[in-house]
């Protein structure tokens, strides 16, 4: 009985089929190809961290959250500021951390009370105001001239595998945490918040405990994200580091892995990076236009991601053939 | 303190008006009892202020001895006060058995997932719709969705449920058979209220009746009394009818019509 | 300093640009539930459309007033009518992001086509003198049409016909469908008419700033602030929220530097999202 009902339910380890692989794939590129190809490779890691990230509040929980950049941005100040401080690498990037985790439960109780296009607004409104407040606090953040971080030693093809493998690590690690989440109790909670959030209060859901614990799951890794990217950048300003254009670029992505399904958002950045490389760097000029067809295209054509489309055509074919039996 | 539930002098402003003013009573263990009254007598937000979706203007509600005025809906589903909406409310795109499932875990407070879903199955079967436990709860119809609604409450493993107006937009057919379920329910051991414009599903379930009319309570009592009440019947048929009752009363009694009938 | 009538005289001129700025993208919000990303690009665009006609074909820009806002208007009513209509209904991360990805295009084609740096357009007008206020003239005559453009978007709304239809389709789209309401073309309608205020103020702009795409976030950012300030789709919501932005960031930037100013406007966009999300002004009909 029971596995004839668990049939519509999403299928559950079926990403890891393609996800395995790929992580593998993905860990060789530094050892065979040269530093060039290795960058490429940690700029997948990252934003499939960073996608995988979104996916836990815009996904799960179905909240239009456009404040990611404010996150990477808190973690890249926070782990400059620390290095600079003398602080060791490693131990700089689990501190920016867990300050981006602080400001985000803080943050959290703040705006997700607001729903919709209030909450949309609300969450770009931060990336800004953190901008302008990186800019103007110079004597902490080095204002708009930005802060050096110390060059990571041992040459750059040693430097960009040390970077690649700690991005890598990240996004192992948020993909573990989605699998999780998915099975969670947590996880389900913010699926019924999704579905209808005065329902889940109902069926008792702490809705506003739930919200909070996925933002805060969706700010974690953007933090270290940050840390670990102003350090292999050695360089971070106000623009590069709250930048609206990556606020936008990691929902994009996750959308088109597939909002909502596990590990979609990575197949998503990975696609995401890999048209950007080839496509828009020929055409330098003209990779915002780029970036912004491949929105309007993506929103047309393939409103449910990559993994999503096929999955929600399954699923609503079966609820149109279960409604002709009833009939 | 004998009283499951005890709401004490609750009222509820809206902007100056009253919706809900000054109501007290109690529930004691294993009764089923009926709220009824007029359209905009404030019944439900009287359920909303007894499940922490509103908060009371004055007053306090107590539950199994605690004070818990300030509750959360969602507190309130955990300490075992459940209820039903008037506008049944799913989660569209889950299963129904997810539906079911999120009842036991959150409100009833099953260890496991797979355990929540194996409470689900149980109530699923008790309501009657383990065929369609894999469907999507948007693809149901209305009385199924009301069967849903009513094994995800259940799930919760409440001491009590109250229940607002399941039967609305139901046929003769599938009332008879809720009002075998509610029979069920009460004896699995639920206190059950019961929010009801059917005067034939109130007379044939409720121990008690509580009248509510402009938010208050104006009569409280075992079904055939608070029939009879005139205030009951002033409230329902207005004042005129109301007059001519009272000569036509002078005849047997026993024949009283159940004010309301006229609503269906 | 507070009665520094200076101080007092730029605030308002300002604001009433921005109020400007913000009907018409507060129209469009509170009709369609569609946050036009494109907001800012659309008032740029017409900018350089000012100031090429100004530089090559000696047209005042005051009179591109009539020629940019029906261009504007077209396009407007176009892209509604034939991409974002298509997504309406969809939930916000879909309109948003898609009317975001329009702007990214619209947004480097005209950094392709017109290029990055200022432009600006000048006329000497002189100026206006009260005791020690100066008022230049520019200033003074795109405040005052900022001010009759916006009163002119209320006059329309209450009295014409279409007007009436759009305030309807804000209250109620499903009654106003019934009652035989076009929702497609009054939604085109809609944003057509955001369009051509953006393209009013891109005229107005390009009087009295420097125009430079770098600035198009900056103006959407201030469409925001005073959409929340005021309270969503509403004209004289705007135009309060206009008009307060416009002090706040006059005085604050006198005394703390222009950056705090914006930090500042935005702070109070977050605190009433949190606080008053329907505005100073609550949230009636558009009216």
């Amino acid at each position: 009985m029971k596995s004839s009902v668990s049939t519509i339910q999403r299928p559950r380890g079926q990403g890891l089929v393609w996800f395995v692989p790929l992580a593998v794939a993905l860990a060789l590129v530094p050892i065979f190809f040269n530093n060039y190809y290795a960058q490429q490779a940690t700029f997948v890691c990252m934003y499939a961290a960073l996608a995988l990230s979104w996916n836990v509040i815009g996904g799960f929980t179905g909240y239009p959250s456009f404040s990611t950049a404010a996150f990477v941005g808190l973690g890249a100040y926070a782990g400059a500021i620390l290095q600079n401080a003398g602080m060791p690498m490693v131990l700089a990037w689990v501190a920016a951390t867990a300050v981006t985790a602080l400001f985000a439960a803080v943050l959290g109780y703040a705006i997700l009370r607001m729903k919709g296009h209030y909450f949309a607004i609300g969450s770009i409104a931060i990336v800004e105001s953190m901008r302008l407040l990186a800019s103007s606090w110079s004597s902490l953040t080095g204002g708009g001239e930005g802060l050096n971080l110390p060059i990571y030693p041992g040459g750059p093809d040693h430097a960009g595998r040390v970077f690649f493998y700690a991005m890598f690590v990240v996004m192992i690690v948020a993909a573990v945490m989605s699998i999780w989440l998915d099975r969670s109790r947590l996880g389900f909670g913010l699926r019924c918040v999704q579905q209808n959030e005065d329902a889940a209060d109902m069926v008792g859901v702490n809705v506003n405990a739930s919200k909070i614990s996925a933002f805060v799951l969706s700010a974690l890794f953007c933090g270290t994200t940050g840390a670990i990217s102003a350090s292999w950048v050695s360089y971070i300003s106000p623009p590069d580091a709250f930048s609206i254009l990556m606020t936008l670029k990691v929902p994009v992505m996750a959308l088109l892995g597939g909002a909502g399904t596990v590990l979609g958002p990575v197949l998503g950045a990975l696609v995401f990076v890999l048209v950007e490389q080839t496509l828009m760097s020929r055409f330098l000029d003209y990779s915002q236009a780029m970036l912004g067809l491949i929105i309007v295209f993506l929103i047309f054509f393939l409103p449910g991601g990559l993994l999503g489309a096929g999955v929600f055509a399954r699923i609503s074919a079966r609820i149109a053939r279960l409604r002709g039996v009833q009939a | 303190m004998s009283a499951l539930l005890r709401v004490d002098g609750v009222s509820r402003y809206f902007g100056g008006v009253a919706a809900v003013s000054k109501v007290s009573f109690e529930l004691t263990p294993g009764e089923i009892v009926g709220l009824i009254g007029p359209n905009g007598a404030g019944k439900t937000t009287l359920v909303n202020l007894v499940t922490g979706v509103l908060r009371p203007s004055a007053g306090r509600v107590w539950f199994e001895g605690a004070d818990v005025t300030a509750q959360r809906p969602w507190q309130a589903s955990r300490r075992g006060l459940a209820r039903t909406f008037q506008i049944v409310q799913p989660f569209p795109q889950m299963t129904v058995l997810e539906n079911v499932a999120a009842g036991a875990l959150f409100g009833g407070g099953a260890a496991s997932r797979a355990e929540a879903e194996d409470i689900a199955m149980e109530f699923l079967e008790f309501v009657g719709l383990t065929p369609l436990a894999g469907r999507s709860a948007m693809s149901l119809t209305l009385p199924s969705r009301k069967r849903l609604e009513l094994a995800k409450s259940l799930a919760m493993r409440p001491k009590v449920l109250l229940l607002d107006e399941v039967n609305a937009g139901l046929n003769s057919a599938e009332i008879g058979a809720a009002i075998e379920l509610i029979r069920q329910i009460a004896a699995r051991g639920v206190t059950i209220m019961l929010i009801e414009h059917l005067m034939k599903v109130v007379f044939s379930l409720c121990d008690r009746l509580l009248v509510l009319h402009h938010g208050e309570l104006i009569a409280q009592g075992d079904p055939r009394s608070v029939a009879a009440d005139p205030a009951v019947v002033k409230a329902y048929l207005g004042s005129k009818y109301a007059a001519q009752e009272q000569q036509a009363s002078a005849a047997p009694a026993g024949t009283a019509q159940a004010p309301g009938e006229q609503h269906e | 300093m507070f009665l520094d009538p200076q101080i007092l005289a730029n605030g308002l001129m300002l604001g009433a640009l921005y109020a400007c700025i913000a009907v018409g993208f507060s129209l469009v919000w509170g009709v369609l539930n569609v946050i036009n990303m494109m907001h800012g690009s659309l008032i740029i665009l017409s900018g350089y459309l000012t100031f090429f006609a100004w530089l090559h074909l000696k047209v005042n820009p005051f009179l591109m007033l009539l020629v940019v806002s029906p261009v504007l208007f077209a396009f407007g009513y176009a892209l509604q009518y034939g991409l974002i209509n298509r997504v309406v209904s969809r939930p916000v991360l879909t309109t948003l992001t898609l009317t975001f990805g329009l702007d990214m295009i619209l947004y480097n084609l005209m950094n392709v086509v017109f290029e990055a740096t200022p432009r600006r357009i000048i006329l000497d007008l002189g100026s206006l003198s009260v005791g020690d206020v100066v008022l230049p003239n520019d200033r003074l005559f795109a405040m005052f049409l900022a001010l009759g453009l916006t009163l002119l978007l209320f006059w329309v709304m209450r009295s014409s016909r279409a007007g009436r239809a759009i305030v309807a389709v804000r209250m109620d789209r499903d009654a106003a469908a019934l009652m035989g309401i076009p929702i497609r073309q009054v939604y085109a309608m809609t944003f057509a008419i955001g369009a051509l205020m953006a393209g009013a103020c891109g005229v107005l702009l390009a009087i009295t700033f420097p125009v430079t795409t770098n600035i198009s976030g900056l103006l959407l950012g201030k469409a925001f602030v005073v959409c929340v300030i005021g309270g969503l789709g509403s004209v004289p919501g705007a135009l309060v929220g206009g008009l307060a932005l416009g002090l706040i960031e006059s005085y604050t930037g006198t005394w703390w530097g222009p950056q705090t100013a914006v930090l500042l406007g935005f702070v109070l966009m977050i605190v009433l999202l949190m606080t008053r999300p329907t505005g100073l002004l609550g949230k009636a009909g558009y009216e």
